[in-house]
């Protein structure tokens, strides 16, 4: 048997906030279900597998939560998967979920992601050093920082183009009710004028820690004609891995990336994804991954990013928006980012993006990353069903 | 002279952080005696005081455990589930029709724990048994408090013992003793219990502390042993891939793209240069090191894959990428198995590395 078609047939996801104390774990599940379910207009009866993803256990401190959760997902007597690949793991879960349609498995599959960052503290949780190691561990931002720096000094970015990121980012949250950080009166200078965290990288550079979570339907092709006003079509899936550390590895530009982008092109049929793609949600929780993925992804060569973004082409008006949704930028509920960034990718081809959906998006792409710029995930999703 | 190296072969690493309370993260050093050719271990500690916030469910039952009563849920087959469910497990449809409960009950099961672990309900021999108490439908896991296996039986029927003073959190049940005991066997000696959490104004509990503690032996391979060991007496200790001939400090036993042994050893100098860096300037909890601190990739002479480590000795602003280093070791007799050895880098006022001859390692 071939590949079958698979569609998003709805999504949904909570208002993101610092801190969800007003529900449980199962309960902030189960809004960003309850909207999902609504949105593709499904009931517990239609759904026939459960794929639920979250980062590290060591972030909320709940081994296994897939068991705990079952209740709550409806998932009594279905199949229920858990999924982890760090903070990739919200799109890595949207592909195995989307692989259990497209294998003839399952008609309709609800997967969910999500973090409850308020119960814990990701920058302790990352920060662990063993014995006989050196403590300099400081967070992902401390991980990622020296990174961006080697891109600044190997592409001579200026270094302002961190700034015009997180200011476009932020402004699109203003647009998107969901969003964590909705800040319609940032500028260039205040971003510029914050707090230097880790240098390279500013306050205002940085994702926010979020509580919240992420849901969507995805059904195959009798269940993707179904839905009302169109459903978001597969395209074309891919995912990538390689070592935290070996010697010569490209952290800037990981080929695993590469690979993983290559193969999506190919699978959907892209040969020039700056002119075919309509929209990209990609996982840019620092400001200047927006370059660098852009370079990772091959919307442009290697060296270029920054000048792409400098150019206002990534601005919800330009010939490609980046993260029209205010991205991860805005919101950051760790183990859901990556699902977001896919449900975000499928909303703008099904036309329910609201204040922030780009006229005539016809392809998008979703894209997400986790570990050391180790793991890699994303989907590309249509208006129009793809030809093979 | 490398006597301590020896004696200080085991170094205890804890991370324990207790916000928003307190925040704490210490790091305390043991000595143990280990001959040269066994595998370093340690022991890690790792802990977390997560807050849990409750739901409308759980707030209900966590708020009557205050007033020592428990509550159950009625599920859409009208059976009562204790402690309550939010969502059923057949409909998946919230919940809301709380049923009280009594704190009496009887044993389905059981089984006998002879050696109780830490953090366990009862610090004497007891044993764990599903409880079905009176007015509801499912068991409730909980600890017994009885002398032997010989005083337990299934059907016999058990009461809670509250914690003295309740807080709104699972171990207000402290622990289940037979319906009929009198005090002839004392208090049980419990574990310590969590941090209470802040009340609302009409007394609901809307979050529970849950302390977790995770105590590991870390162990390390013989290859960084050797590396580490090695540190001990002031030296850098590589290995080279035979095939590509990659030098990788610390070691790894095998190269991670070749996937072949790696059994030349390489001494290194504690010289090289600084690939990528970044300035730390953020407090966090459990940070080790007063910020601000410049975090780099240190790339010795003679290596093919750099380590992170601290840069001082200039200030941070003055930090570059290819600027020369040297180790800046820390006195002689606080030298352990360790890294920290190396208290940081240092300029050696050398001119800084060309960029092409480093940037394949970025
Ligand atoms: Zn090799």
């Amino acid at each position: 048997m071939t590949k079958q078609r698979a569609a998003v047939l709805g999504t949904g996801q909570t208002h993101h906030t610092t801190k969800r104390t007003d529900v449980s774990m199962p309960g902030l599940l189960r809004e960003a279900v309850d909207r999902a379910m609504r949105d593709a207009q499904v009931d517990w009866s239609d759904i026939d597998a459960v794929v639920l993803g979250k980062a590290p256990d060591l972030f909320e401190g709940v081994m296994m939560p897939e068991l705990f959760l079952a209740d709550a997902l409806g998932a009594s007597g279905k199949p229920l998967l858990r999924v982890h690949t760090a903070g990739s793991v919200g799109g890595s879960t949207s592909l195995v979920a989307a692989s259990l349609v497209q294998s003839g498995v399952h008609r309709r599959v609800l997967t969910v992601a999500y973090e409850k960052q308020s119960e814990s503290n990701a920058m302790w949780a990352l920060s662990i050093a063993p014995p006989f190691s050196m403590p300099v561990g400081a967070g992902a931002g401390g991980y990622f920082a020296p990174h961006v720096r080697s891109y600044i000094r190997r592409t001579d970015a200026p270094d302002h183009i961190g700034a015009l990121v997180a200011v476009k980012d932020r402004r699109n949250g203003a647009l998107n009710p969901y969003a964590h950080l909705r800040q319609e009166d940032i500028t260039f200078d205040s971003v510029r004028a914050s707090q230097m965290l880790w240098d390279p990288i500013r306050y205002d550079e940085t994702c926010p820690s979020s509580d919240g979570a992420c849901a969507m339907v995805l059904g195959d092709e009798a269940a993707g004609d179904a839905v009302d006003g169109g459903a978001a079509w597969l395209h074309g899936t891919a995912m990538r891995t390689e070592p935290t550390t070996f010697a010569g590895r490209d952290q800037v530009n990981p080929q695993a990336g590469k690979d993983a982008a290559a193969a999506l092109w190919k699978s959907a049929g892209i040969t020039d994804p700056l002119s075919e793609i309509d929209v990209a949600e990609l996982y840019v929780p620092f400001s200047w991954f927006e370059p660098m993925w852009l370079e990772n992804l091959g919307f442009t060569e290697e060296g270029s990013g920054w000048k792409l973004t400098e150019s206002g082409a990534t601005a919800l008006d330009g010939t490609l928006p980046v993260n029209p949704s205010g991205g991860v930028l805005c919101t950051n509920p760790i183990g859901a980012s990556g699902m977001l960034r896919c449900a975000e990718a499928a909303k703008q081809v099904m036309g329910r993006a609201g204040d922030y959906q780009v006229d005539g998006a016809r392809k998008a792409v979703g894209h997400a990353y986790g570990g050391g710029s180790q793991y890699f995930a994303m989907w590309l999703v249509g208006a129009d069903k793809p030809e093979n | 002279m490398f006597e301590q190296a020896k004696r200080g072969d085991s170094l205890r690493v804890s991370t324990y952080a207790r916000p928003p309370l307190a925040p704490i993260s210490r790091t305390c050093f043991t000595l143990s005696v280990i001959t040269e050719e066994t595998p370093l271990h340690a022991p890690l500690e790792i802990g977390f005081d997560y807050t849990r916030s409750l739901g409308p469910v759980l707030t209900h039952f966590m708020t009557q455990l205050a007033n020592r009563r428990i509550t159950g849920i009625r599920g859409s087959d009208g059976r009562v589930h204790v402690p309550p469910v939010e969502y059923d497990p057949h409909t998946a449809e919230a919940l809301t029709e709380f049923v009280d409960v009594s704190d009496v009950g009887t044993v389905r099961t059981w089984s006998w724990v002879s050696h109780p672990v830490e953090g366990q309900p009862i610090q004497r021999p007891f044993a764990w048994a599903l409880i079905t108490l009176d007015g509801a439908d499912t068991a409730l896991l909980h600890a017994v408090d009885v002398n032997s296996t010989e005083q337990i039986h299934t059907g016999m029927r058990v009461r809670v013992r509250w914690a003295d003073e309740p807080i709104g959190h699972i171990t207000d049940i402290a622990y289940f003793v037979p319906a009929d005991a009198g005090e002839e066997r004392g208090d049980a000696p419990t574990p310590p219990r969590p941090p209470a959490t802040e009340r609302a104004e009409d007394g609901a509990v809307s979050t529970v502390i849950t302390p977790i503690r995770l105590d590991y032996t870390h162990s390390v391979s013989p290859e960084e042993s050797r590396y580490l060991r090695a540190l001990a007496e002031g030296r850098m200790l590589g290995q080279r891939c035979p095939e590509c001939e990659k030098v990788y400090i610390p070691p790894r036993g095998a190269c991670p793209t070749d996937g072949v042994p790696t059994t030349t050893e390489v001494e290194l100098p504690d010289t090289g240069i600084v690939t990528t860096f970044c300035i730390v300037n953020v407090p966090f909890l459990g940070q080790r090191i007063q910020p601000p601190y410049v975090t780099a990739y240190i790339l010795l002479d003679g290596a093919d894959i750099p380590f992170l480590h601290l840069v001082l000795g200039c200030e941070a602003d003055e930090v570059r990428m290819g600027m020369r280093v040297r180790a800046a070791w820390k006195p002689r007799e606080e030298w352990e198995t360790s890294l920290q050895n190396v208290d940081h880098f240092e300029p050696t006022g050398e001119p800084d590395a060309p960029y092409d001859s480093y940037a394949h390692h970025l």
